[in-house]
């Protein structure tokens, strides 16, 4: 079993899957805190159904780099839905359903009339639940990830207090004289770019969780919100690191094996919640 | 030239008035309660102060050294902040967020702000406790000592004893009391008429009829004695 795990890792495209995989994980559940305590739980899913919805357009105009199209569209939606709950017409949630099933839909659509492939329901599955994709990441896709992920690890950083006065009191803020609107605009931009990143790994169905899983799985047993972030983090890591090698293993799907993982690591993070509040 | 001049304003949302125009001033250490019956625009006026949302018609003035967002804010309470994971001490500090400006991290100075007001309303032992922990009345302390840390001059609160028991109301006006006793100017929002024209130096009425002026003015007006009235009137009744 061991033996089997350390030959793998000598093959660069397993380290290059874990590598890729821990950094999105880690990206994730820093921002995922923000956004379920916003109660945007849900942004991760709109959006990457938009990012979904582009990248069947890119698909279709044979752009040679999809990135080119999906993250700028991607963006825009991010700063959009952030925006939405903002005294308007269409509340948050019901603007971010809204957005991603229409864009799920559209991208199905099209791909499935303009779709040059022989095989329209297997690129379907696998750009929506993550394909083996993962273990097929070229070194320039590699780099890009990790230089992307360390400018959201640093804007997350630098931008941690700000961060967390505007997701506790947005009003309070603005009303002191912080500038919220930008903040708000960095976050939306920077869980824009997460979005993407995440869709090789995980695909755009499952995106969500690991946004959500380690920020509730942190706020079941830590009460301040830095220690939330740091253990949500940790966690993200750890599960992210034991769905890879699982997979592996076993031959299951990538990004649902991981997913499985932190639901069940989810679980265990209820148990020891209430075990300490029992005490 | 007082701290706040507001001349002839009209409040609500998407250029849709929902006031008459409103004039009245906030000058230094004033204590002014705006009350008025549910729906007749106090939070959407407290907003329109704080620079939350635009004013559809006329002015409000900063004077006196007072700047626009020099004004220390405690909001009601949100759904969001009742099971939010934060401790005490990271609220109080995030109060010195304007302060900071683009600076990552709090310094010493910022720090020992927040210290000193958790001191000044009593909860320095519970600084790393869990906000969503605290009763009613001890998370009202610690987003008025967060407020404090933005502000030395003016605290903006509205309806800071919503949902407190009377102990606990009686306490937090003592508290707000003394705050005005030592030279911070307060505006408060307040359903409690009778405890506005105990503590307040000025009243202002919105809602129907329209009425500002000092605390002896608004007991002898038309209005002052009808309200004044129909509470004790409500208190008769559920005696």
């Amino acid at each position: 079993m061991l033996d089997k795990l350390i030959t793998y890792l000598q093959h660069p495209f397993v380290m290059n899957a874990l590598i890729v995989g821990v950094l999105i994980s880690l990206c994730s559940s820093l921002f995922g805190v923000t956004l379920v305590l916003k109660r945007y739980s849900f942004i991760g899913d709109g959006l990457s159904h938009v990012a979904f919805g582009a990248m069947a357009i890119a698909t279709v105009m044979n752009l040679t780099n999809n990135m080119l199209l999906i993250l700028p569209v991607t963006v825009i939606c991010a700063v959009l839905l952030l925006k939405t709950g903002q005294n308007t017409k269409i509340k948050g949630d019901a603007a971010i359903a809204m957005i991603s099933v229409g864009a799920l839909a559209l991208g199905y659509l099209i791909m499935n009339v303009f779709s040059t492939s022989a095989n329209v329901s297997g690129d379907v599955c696998s750009t929506l639940f993550g394909s083996t994709s993962i273990l097929t990441l070229g070194s320039t896709e590699v780099v890009l990830c990790i230089i992307l992920s360390i400018v959201v690890i640093t804007i997350f950083i630098l931008f941690y207090n700000k961060i967390f006065a505007v997701t506790f009191d947005e009003s309070f803020s603005k009303a002191s004289g912080v500038r919220t609107n930008a903040y708000n605009f960095l976050i939306a931009v920077v869980i824009a770019v997460i979005i993407v990143l995440a869709m090789n790994l995980v695909g755009s169905l499952l995106i969500s969780a690991l946004i959500i899983f380690p920020a509730l799985s942190a706020m079941r047993i830590f009460q301040s919100f830095k220690k939330v972030t740091v253990f949500s983090a940790i966690f993200a890591v750890v599960c992210a690191v034991l769905g890879l090698v699982i997979s592996i293993m076993t031959g299951t799907p990538v990004g649902s094996t991981i997913v499985a993982t932190d639901a069940a690591a989810f679980l265990i993070c209820c148990i020891t919640g209430s075990i300490i509040k029992r005490r | 030239m007082s701290f706040i001049t507001v001349k002839n304003l009209e409040v609500g949302y998407e250029k849709k008035t929902i006031t008459d125009p409103i004039s009245f001033k906030v000058d230094k250490q004033d204590y002014l309660c705006i009350v008025g019956e549910n729906g007749a625009g106090k939070s959407t006026l407290m907003k329109t102060l704080l620079g939350l949302i635009k004013p559809v018609a006329g002015e409000i003035e900063f004077g006196d050294g007072l700047k626009a967002n020099e004004i220390g804010y405690l909001p009601q309470q949100t759904v969001v902040q009742r099971d939010f994971p934060a401790s005490v001490k990271e609220i109080v500090l995030s109060g010195c967020q304007a302060r900071a400006g683009l600076r990552p991290f709090y310094n010493k100075e910022e720090k020992k702000l927040a210290e000193e007001n958790m001191e000044r309303m009593g909860i320095s032992s519970l600084a790393d406790s869990c906000y969503r922990e605290l009763s009613g009345g001890q998370q009202q302390r610690v987003l008025l000592a967060r407020a404090l840390c933005a502000t030395r001059k003016v605290l903006l609160l509205d309806e800071p004893v919503s949902g407190l028991d009377p102990k606990v109301t009686a306490d937090m006006y003592e508290l707000i009391n003394g705050l005005n006793r030592e030279g911070i100017t307060i505006i408060m929002i307040s359903h409690d008429i009778a405890a506005a024209v105990r503590y307040a130096t000025h009243i202002l009425h919105i809602g129907a009829n329209l009425f500002y002026g000092s605390r002896e003015e608004y007991m002898e007006s038309d209005e002052g004695r009808f309200f004044l009235k129909s509470q004790e009137g409500g208190r008769k009744n559920v005696r």
